[in-house]
């Protein structure tokens, strides 16, 4: 459960990220949320491809085993993770200029 | 798809993102500074940990579906893509949705600044 354990801290880290350093709270804006519905199933997509197609792999130990098209369910929380963090820094930078 | 095959999935990821930059004049690109400094502060301990499951062998990859070209830390060439495409990809999709909705306000409007 390392990939579980270690996704779900992330996603802890970018809210926290979020909320007390950009201090944007993208986690509370529609437009967030919004953009990450327009996301999420190319983000599906994507990994089932990666996943399905073999063409990444993972160790059985490291994850839950649950899989949604194909791909463990720790990706999504990867992603998500990664989306939230580089979403909140890109509006904080916006707020200089 | 061979070799190709990662390297496709990010060639979608670039297709279906980067016609909004014109479609929806997101000028993400033209602020590839801005973005740049948003995306590299996150993606390196994005890329540490990728680092540590592909040693620990949490995850790996295909040698026939990638490039085979690696770069530090035994990530793979595509690996490092990922980390570029996918955020200016989802940057994009936020500032296209700021487009449409210029209401919802996402943080950096102006009059935010003054609160």
């Amino acid at each position: 459960m390392s990939y579980t354990i270690t996704a779900v801290i992330f996603v802890f880290a970018s809210a926290l990220f979020d909320i007390t350093v950009t201090k944007v709270r993208l986690l509370k804006r529609r437009a967030f949320w919004t953009s990450y519905a327009i996301i999420l199933p190319f983000q599906l997509l994507t990994n089932w491809w990666l996943t399905s197609r073999n063409i990444v792999m993972y160790r059985g130990g490291a994850i839950l085993g649950i899989r949604i098209a194909a791909a463990p369910i720790e990706d999504i929380l990867f992603g998500f993770a990664l989306l939230l963090g580089v979403l909140s820094l890109w509006v904080r930078l916006g707020r200089r200029s | 798809m061979g070799r190709w095959g990662y390297v496709g999935m990010l060639a979608f990821t670039v297709a279906g993102s980067s016609w909004l930059e014109i479609a929806f004049s997101v000028r993400v690109l033209r602020r590839s500074v801005r973005a740049f400094q948003a995306i590299l502060p996150i993606a390196l301990p994005f890329l540490t940990w990728d680092a540590l499951a592909i040693r620990h062998h949490d995850w790996f990859f295909d040698p026939h579906q990638i490039l085979g070209i690696y770069g530090p830390f035994q990530i793979p060439a595509e690996e490092y893509l990922f980390f570029l495409v996918v955020p200016i990809a989802a940057i994009m999709t936020l500032e296209a949705v700021r487009q449409v909705k210029p209401h919802w306000l996402i943080g950096d409007e102006a009059r935010e600044d003054e609160k």
